[in-house]
């Protein structure tokens, strides 16, 4: 089972990396002129088996070690390059995914493929095997550190407190009137969340309501609360602000009522959907307020538990 | 199948906020310029089309996961806004058409489509 989700998480990424993501870039290059006896004094000190001719940037050919021996053994080893040379070679474009090139090397077995810019044959880079693998291990390490920092953060919580009920208790302050603030809350508990390991769908959901409200002490109010408790069970958003309060709820529930402002509906609130939008996100909503006290917003939302 | 990146190159749009992923595959839009609205009528992954340009609309687009935001009509998005997006994420794009003619490019692209054909399979 663990095997199986490895090998699948190999293969994902062989979709997801490109080609020009684990190529190497410096690639060592001969010129079509150079003579093959220049070439070995290449080969040698490089340490490599083969390499790509260029001229001028544009791949023309590629010359491995064996055409190299082929040469040396006819005593040819004063004429140039291109005349030894391969010159239908098989390329990858830098922006294939890797299983393109994984493909490659089991279908032709060569060692190495030259990667070239799609329509200019511009040379960028080569992929060998090796190339691959590297890349592949960098990248599971990346998502590897990734998830861990995340799980390793919060999500044991739970777990790790020792009483018959635990309750985390998160507080946001919330400025009326402060559009460039707003939403902030909303956004810092969407991430809280996320690290909590809480399911993304009811994470998505608490965020929502938890926006609309924090959105309505900063439109209609000088300012409130926004207090969100988590339990192994459920999220409780509740907004508190101690503004002008509604006069009628069942109005205000409805569908596209609104009381917001002019300069405040040019910046796009005001819609009239804001309470009914905490409504459809949360299992429970209720609502109270007095006139002249203050607003009491109260959403819950239950948690599939595991 | 169409990424961001393409409908920035097809359409010409300029990119004011660069961070974020422009390989995100589009399959469909939405068009408001109310907030409550896209909250409620959006879909993750989808562009935004709309002519706000205060910071809010990243707090909306991170909230429901959007791909993107075109502001349409040559408005410039607020400093504040470009900031929050680059912290977010959250790819925002410039246009001087007006939305009606950017949903048009948008659905020559094939976008529009692409979500009918999703919904089917
Ligand atoms: N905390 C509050 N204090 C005072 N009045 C409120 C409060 N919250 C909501 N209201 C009243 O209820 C109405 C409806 O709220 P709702 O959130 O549904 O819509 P909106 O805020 O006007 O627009 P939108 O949320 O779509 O941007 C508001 O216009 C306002 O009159
Ligand atoms: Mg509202």
């Amino acid at each position: 089972m663990a095997e199986d989700k490895k090998y699948t998480k190999i293969q994902e990424l062989t979709y997801e990396l490109k080609v020009g993501n684990v190529m190497t870039k410096k690639v060592v290059t001969v010129s079509p002129k150079k003579t093959i006896y220049k070439l070995r004094n290449i080969l040698h000190t490089k340490r490599i088996s083969g390499t790509p001719v260029v001229d001028k940037g544009k791949l023309v050919g590629i010359i491995s070690t064996e055409d190299f021996m082929k040469c040396l053994a006819k005593g040819e080893t004063n004429i140039p390059v291109e005349e030894r040379m391969t010159k239908k070679v098989e390329t990858l474009y830098a922006d294939e995914p890797l299983v393109h090139a994984v493909r490659k090397f089991d279908q032709y077995g060569f060692g190495r493929f030259p990667v070239i810019e799609r329509g200019k044959g511009k040379l960028v880079g080569i992929i060998t095997k090796g190339d691959i693998i590297k890349g592949l291990l960098k990248k599971l390490e990346i998502d590897y550190h990734k998830e861990e920092i995340h799980r390793y953060r919060a999500s044991h919580i739970f777990e790790d407190i020792v009483a018959d009920r635990t309750t985390l208790t998160f507080h946001y302050n919330v400025v009326g009137e402060d559009f460039n603030r707003a939403g902030e809350s909303a956004s810092g508990l969407k991430r809280t969340l996320f690290r909590l390991g809480i399911q993304p769908d009811s994470v998505r959901r608490a965020a929502i309501a938890a926006y609309e409200a924090e959105m309505n002490i900063v439109v209609f109010t000088e300012g409130g609360k926004l207090t969100v408790s988590v339990e192994t069970h459920r999220i409780k958003i509740e907004a508190s602000d101690s503004g002008p309060g509604i006069p009628d709820i069942e109005q205000a529930m409805q569908p596209g009522f609104s009381t917001a402002p002019e300069r405040i509906r040019e910046l796009g609130f005001g819609a009239g959907m804001g309470l009914l939008n905490i409504k459809n996100c949360a299992d429970k909503m209720n609502l109270t307020s007095k006139v002249g006290k203050g607003t009491h917003l109260e959403a819950i939302i239950y948690l599939n538990q595991r | 199948m169409i990424t961001l990146k393409e409908i920035i190159q097809k359409l010409n749009l300029e990119v004011m906020s660069a961070s974020g992923d422009f390989d995100r595959e589009i399959r469909g839009g939405y068009v408001s310029d109310l907030l409550s609205d896209v909250i409620a009528n959006s879909k993750e992954g989808n562009i935004w089309i709309t002519l706000q340009t205060h910071p809010n609309i990243v707090a909306v687009a991170t909230l429901k996961e959007l791909a993107g935001i075109i502001i349409v009509n040559k408005r410039k998005p607020e400093d504040e806004t470009l900031k929050k997006a680059e912290e977010e994420n959250i790819p925002v794009m410039v246009t001087e058409l007006s939305a009606f003619e950017i949903v048009g490019g948008l659905y020559e692209l094939g976008i529009g489509r692409a979500t009918e054909n999703a919904k089917e399979v």
